[in-house]
């Protein structure tokens, strides 16, 4: 709790992670309101699917219907944009949620026990983190085939051994503490000492750097599903957004910045998602950093 | 402990990795039943009348250990499977595409660390004033930048806005042609530096136009990267003890920063520099993919995405023997480079 006020503190005192957390509210809003903004239309059955007008492919420029326009295919960028923020806390809550969960459970086996399974769980993160990620990921959704499943199993094999090693390294500091000695000491069974003296002191700082990697598990997701690995076609999705634009970078002779929009509007809803996460972990970057002295 | 000995046990090391990364690719292909498997090495589709002669050949119907042990036979002696994409055998795509994937690593590498290293002090020696601000904001917005969007902006500007100024591609066809005729001698397959050797005035010119566009897109992302490491190993350095003992001897603020406090701060990122290249060289998919580059990362988006199985695995073997192999080095060299550093014994 002392690690969350202490945050908000210096949090208010710069204005740069200032920016952050506003990006990140406004986009929570987005996210929450998304019905109201981009309402789905009554005859369409899933609201993360884009709406489109037609099957024709040209783009076509914003108009008082499509106020950013319409992307390959006729899909609303606007509807997809709005909710292709729902999508992108989505995939990063999922993967982040269930990378997290893997990470403590067994960062701290090998943490606490030490020994043989220690030895065992740090050579198999070893091999994960031998893979330059995109390319595990790639792998692996090629292999179960293209989907939104597929892409959040792959960012979470490509991300859990990073936690599985940070939360063990904690462990392994926080077990020489006097007081999980002491509650050893009473008789505590392993389990209710990792629980109740352990885990909560290795927690806080595992979770702050989980909600700080939220941008780049988005920014993964959406690389791949540029890449056609990952939503299936018509998902509101920003990166599959900037795929379809790929085709119209060019315009035809004479315009050549005729279809501006289709490129640059998922874009920049990615890379503001992802500047939000971001200017606000530099800022908690530098400190939490125990090497920089607090001057 | 004895340099020798140290990298004799790294090597050791090694082994349980590369297996567990062999273990693990293998287990993917289980995925597949032993018919799918068998399609990993067909070349031609005629051969698909012969399926149960390939299981049989393989022995892809054999208990898991067994089969194991005939593929990792298999890998050893070169055998990755056929390549769909590249109309070949992915070991020979391998090589074949490498120098593409080289020569981005070998342009965008130096000037990442040079430029990072540069703002990186900058913004140390300058903290919390204007220029580190700048630099702060500059280096976040790349990092946040996803590349391939600011690669198709590239192009949207410097190919379709400047018609053709700085296209996609390795070169343009008339160059592509006359690097394969008869007048041209492909030493290395790297477009420039072959150029250079067989003084080509026009090739160099035409490789070097195509290279500007994806060596700016890889250095702009990762170039933040290598800024802020170097700025939080500047403020570490700046804040020790020998720091205050320079100041105090009145020697110049700009020998303090570029002499005293630089040199340490440099060791972590030429650490980190050795990743990058790894990570480099063992292909850019993305910004290969939207320059159609053609090294390994294009040919690896290009397997992945028509579920060519045999080049996506075989790419994903390789690059991961490659880049444990570059790590090791980086961990050896490091040795040399941070004196701190007593093998066996961690930093005292």
């Amino acid at each position: 709790m002392k690690d969350w006020k202490f945050m908000a503190r210096q949090l208010v005192k710069n204005p740069i992670s200032l920016m952050g957390a506003a990006l990140i509210v406004i986009f929570i809003i987005i996210a929450i309101f998304a019905p109201l903004i981009a309402p789905t239309p009554a005859d369409h059955l899933n609201p993360y699917m884009m709406p489109r007008d037609s099957y024709y492919a040209t783009p076509a420029p914003p108009s008082d219907e499509h106020i950013f326009g319409t992307t390959q295919g006729q899909y609303d960028i606007f509807y997809g944009v709005i909710w292709g923020t729902r999508s992108a806390f989505r995939v990063a809550l999922v993967v982040m949620g269930i990378t997290v969960i893997i990470g403590i459970i067994l960062g701290s086996l090998a943490g606490y026990f030490g020994g043989l399974l220690d030895e065992v769980i740090m050579r198999i993160t070893d091999i994960f983190l031998a893979f330059p990620w995109l390319i595990l990921a790639m792998a692996l959704t090629a292999v179960m085939g293209q989907g939104l499943k597929s892409l959040m199993i792959a960012l979470i094999v490509v991300w859990w051994p990073s936690y599985a090693r940070l939360i063990r390294g904690d462990i392994l500091q926080l077990r020489e503490e006097d007081y999980v000695e002491a509650s050893r000491g009473l008789g505590a069974s392993s389990a209710r000492v990792i629980l109740r003296h352990v885990l909560p002191n290795a927690i806080y700082p595992t979770l702050i750097m989980a909600s700080l990697d939220i941008g780049a598990v988005v920014l993964s997701a959406a690389a791949l599903s540029f890449l056609g690995l990952g939503a299936p076609e018509g998902y509101a999705d920003w990166g599959q957004m900037t795929q379809f634009a790929r085709n119209w970078i060019v315009g035809p002779p004479g315009e050549p910045l005729k279809y501006w929009y289709a490129v640059f509007i998922p874009g920049v809803f990615i890379l503001l998602f992802v500047l939000g996460w971001n200017l606000l972990g530099d800022a908690f970057r530098d400190i939490f950093d125990p090497r920089l002295a607090r001057r | 402990m004895e340099l020798r000995s140290y990298i004799l046990r790294r090597v050791l090391l090694l082994i349980p990795v590369l297996l567990g990364v062999t273990l693990f690719i293998f287990g993917i292909t289980m995925f597949f039943s032993p018919m799918e498997r068998a399609t990993l090495y067909v070349t031609n589709i005629r051969q698909l009348n012969n399926l149960p002669a390939i299981i049989e050949r393989y022995g892809l119907d054999r208990p898991f250990v067994v089969q194991y042990g005939t593929w990792l036979g298999q890998v050893l002696s070169g055998n990755l499977g056929w390549s769909e994409v590249a109309s070949m055998p992915v070991a020979r795509a391998i090589p074949h595409l490498i120098p593409a994937t080289m020569e981005l690593a070998i342009f965008a590498v130096p000037i990442i660390i040079l430029v990072g290293i540069f703002f990186g002090t900058k913004s140390a020696a300058h903290k919390d004033k204007p220029l580190d601000h700048s630099t702060r904001v500059v280096a976040i917005l790349g990092w946040s930048l996803p590349s391939f969007w600011l690669g198709l902006i590239l192009l949207m500007i410097f190919y379709g806005y400047f018609t053709g100024f700085l296209p996609p591609g390795r070169l343009s066809i008339p160059m592509d042609i006359l690097v394969d005729s008869a007048g041209f001698t492909r030493y290395t397959h790297i477009n420039t530096l072959d150029a250079i050797l067989n003084l080509n005035g026009p090739v160099l010119l035409d490789a070097l136009r195509h290279l500007v566009l994806p060596v700016t897109t890889i250095s702009v992302i990762n170039m933040a990267f290598i800024m802020r490491l170097m700025r939080s190993s500047m403020l570490e350095s700046l804040g020790k003890g020998y720091i205050l003992t320079a100041r105090a001897k009145g020697l110049a603020e700009s020998v303090v920063v570029n002499k005293h406090a630089r040199r340490n701060a440099l060791i972590p990122v030429i650490t980190v520099s050795g990743y990058l290249f790894a990570g480099l060289a063992s292909g850019a998919v993305i910004t290969e993919t939207i320059f159609s580059f053609k090294g390994i990362g294009w040919w690896a988006w290009q397997a992945a995405f028509r579920l060519d199985i045999a080049s996506v695995l075989g790419f994903a073997l390789f690059s991961a023997v490659l880049f444990v192999i570059i790590n090791l080095i980086v961990d050896i060299l490091y040795t040399r480079i941070d004196p701190r550093v007593r093998l066996g014994q961690g930093v005292q």
